[in-house]
């Protein structure tokens, strides 16, 4: 292979990533995000019994994922059939000898496999998720053929669970609401769904150590109390194993919160490492009442490494550890600036902003793209750990945020965070419940608003519209 | 618990770090790095027969975590023998029925455990790797009973490996060469080393899915085909289990270099985003060339997201990928200037830079600390892929060098990776072999040794003596 002269290098004005250009347009260019997450579409396909946590699984699996920057969606064929189906009678749907039970199934199955192949081969998505039960060797050897045929690579995940309590505490948070009982009550639903377990019992075929050694798979036992981890082929399927490997069910709340409020804050300027203001400092005293008074068992408590959040976490009397990567987002060059001083000394990229502003990188700054990527670990531990308040900064709290409530790129960094202000966000069956505390203490407001006019000729009474006031 | 009257925070000169004090002295502080990945120490201990690997992942996860900053340090039993029967003479040392041999064998493993109790007792270690065949349930169950005698976390790493192809690879890369067999032939050492692995056989009872259900251990199958994890019970586990399921026994080679001379770098400037010299240029195509000759096997080439890396790779006419995780250290405040500049400006950080380097962090900037937490991801994919070629930078190549090598957070910042240069990195046995190449293009010297005097009450002359010349 030749040496070909080197390409001329052009900095994107948004991205601020150095690219190749011909002819004054950028060359086409592959992922600049790190690693290539995927080179081929990737297939997870999901199998178990019913009430083993597999949508669980999928729905969580598919938000980290997103989160993470690589389009995932989930195919969930329990859905298909609802939609075809459109009323549940009885678990004899499910039973075996059911011929007509048994074609619409297999239609559905089919339906999902096709908008499968249209997310990954047609819409750019790189994984999907495909949940159903899969319980049968001859099923999973055909969806296995179809992503073979397609060129995807399939991972599956299986879930194996014989602890009865577990079961019935999966059928109370996630079966009993589910539209097929809407009219039944809650012991006519347990009585229905057992039956329906039972339906697929008989041919249930578990992924196999001799059988399926070919196989690229993760089995989750017992809820994670142990994994069989067989041919883990790249790198996304090590992520997911990793992922799925430090999940956990147990019962719990993350509360998130920003700083009291600080000097620049109170000055609308951002970034910097200024501590609290006077009002900044009554929140953080108003922070330790509300955690004595929620009396959480065995609170962890983490900060940034700037002065702001320290501070506040100082007020609570308790140990707490200090986490680089929840810094605030890195200004660069408009470090420590009001958003009018940035109109007036960078007006283009003001606008670049405000045009993609979870794409959009500060010049010798960051971007939320970058902070997602530096938060990922904080994401990982936050979900080993158990009851967890994370004191941190307006953009760090955005994409924990998103993460949480399955927030898109678009609306991530327009997400409410406002000082003074504690989430309680508490997982609940596929979701996760939010409670918003006020603490009482009255702090400026530093929510920018995306403006009407985001072109880069605008005046700058439109740019500065939606700024908020301040000192 | 009452909110006590917050703290004073001071910021720590070295590291930039907000710390409470008392009297005008830090109060102490816990771990800053983030998550404080150990809380008792952990007992990591490894099962398996002669020739599975059980050395070779030792001193591989002991090079890893001391990497990351957890300190660790392995103890092999086997060494502890040879310290003791001075000359090894054959297999049936290790016979079942030996009663002196089994008497010196259990010395050995007791005079080990004395001294892992010391290092993570007395000597402040957090993790301890007891390498030995601990093939026996009784064994591990001695060693468990110490562990919690003692309050450490025990995890048990097991490698299980029947493909004989694979055995008598083990034994020519590591056994051979042993100071056992120094005397000896080939044939005669892998005769007597088969001989020894029978001895283990017949007592060997493997990690039981059912009998040790309730103990932390991951199953290493196949060199890495398949994995059994079972109860993880922290975040140090955790990392443990993700890092041994992404490495690999593949041979490949690592490149490192730099990329090429930049137009800063000739006027003796640190940091900054600025392009190629003319000889800069000149040794990107030197590079394509040399990497042609190489004829490498589907290497992948990373660059950092600044431009002079990027430049670099251009020329290779190959796709790369770009990792913001590989751009330079952050020289904060310090950015393209000259180290007269820095002194002028900046003489106090200046000498405590020169007084830890590894902890040092630039105002507004980062540390070789720093850089090793944001590398970790890349040292892990590292693992993870074949032949690559990583064009970076200075402190980000000592970085990764001093993980491959094995080099202290002490050497770490003095590593030499000079312009020009490509160090080829070639896993073998229990190290690495590196070969240094010279692409034949001069270039300044940018490396910096450390001054005799590094008080901050030297004269500037002191402090500049070993800068090295620039324009």
């Amino acid at each position: 292979m030749a040496a070909s002269p080197a390409r001329e290098l052009t900095q994107n004005p948004l991205q601020k990533i150095w690219e190749p250009y011909n002819n004054g347009l950028p060359a086409k260019h592959s992922a600049q995000r790190g690693v290539c997450m995927t080179n081929c579409p990737t297939l997870i396909v999901m199998v178990g019994l019913p009430a083993r946590g597999k949508t669980y699984i999928s729905k969580k699996l598919t938000r980290y994922l997103n989160w993470i920057g690589v389009p995932t969606k989930e195919f969930n064929v329990g859905q298909y059939r609802r939609d075809l189906v459109k009323t549940y009678k009885s678990f004899e749907f499910f039973l075996p000898d059911n011929e007509e039970g048994l074609k619409i199934r297999k239609q559905c199955a089919l339906a999902a496999l096709n908008d499968v192949q249209q997310y990954l081969s047609e819409e750019n998505g790189h994984v999907a998720v495909f949940d159903a039960t899969n319980t049968t060797r001859e099923r999973r050897e055909t969806i296995f053929r179809f992503g073979e045929e397609n060129g995807y690579k399939t991972f599956f995940v299986e879930s194996v669970c014989v602890d009865p309590e577990v079961i019935a505490a999966n059928i109370v948070q996630v079966k009993l609401g589910s539209p097929d009982y809407v009219d039944c009550s809650n012991d006519e639903a347990t009585e229905d769904f057992m039956k329906r377990i039972e339906c697929y019992k008989n041919s249930y075929e578990m992924l196999d150590e001799t059988l399926d050694k070919d196989l690229s798979y993760i089995k989750i036992m017992d809820v994670g109390r142990s994994y069989l981890v067989n041919r883990v082929m790249d790198h996304i399927q090590s992520r997911i194993v990793y992922y799925l490997m430090n999940i956990h069910v147990t019962p719990r709340s993350i509360y998130l919160c920003r700083h009291g409020e600080s000097e620049l804050n109170l000055k609308g300027r951002i970034g910097g490492d200024t501590g609290l203001s006077f009002r900044g400092k009554e929140f953080a005293r108003g922070l330790a009442q509300f955690i004595n008074e929620q009396n959480i068992k065995d609170l962890k408590v983490w900060t940034s490494q700037m002065k702001r959040t320290i501070q506040t976490a100082e007020a609570l009397g308790v140990p707490y550890e200090q986490w680089k990567v929840l810094n605030e987002i890195d200004a660069g060059v408009c470090e420590e600036m009001t958003y009018e001083e940035i109109q007036e000394n960078y007006p283009l990229e003001f606008a670049l902003r405000d045009q993609d502003k979870y794409r959009y990188r500060y010049p010798k700054g960051e971007s939320y793209e970058d902070l997602v990527q530096r938060l990922e670990p904080v994401i990982m531990e936050l979900e080993r750990q158990e009851n967890v308040l994370v004191i941190c900064h307006q953009a760090v709290m955005r994409c924990l945020l998103a993460y949480f409530r399955d927030k898109s790129a678009e609306q991530l960094p327009y997400l409410k965070c406002p000082l003074h202000t504690v989430l309680k966000l508490t997982p609940v069956a596929y979701g996760c419940k939010v409670e918003s505390i006020f603490l009482n203490v009255e702090a400026v407001n530093t929510h920018r608003d995306k403006p009407e006019n985001v072109d880069v000729d605008r005046s700058r009474e439109e740019a500065l519209r939606t700024v908020p006031n301040h000192l």
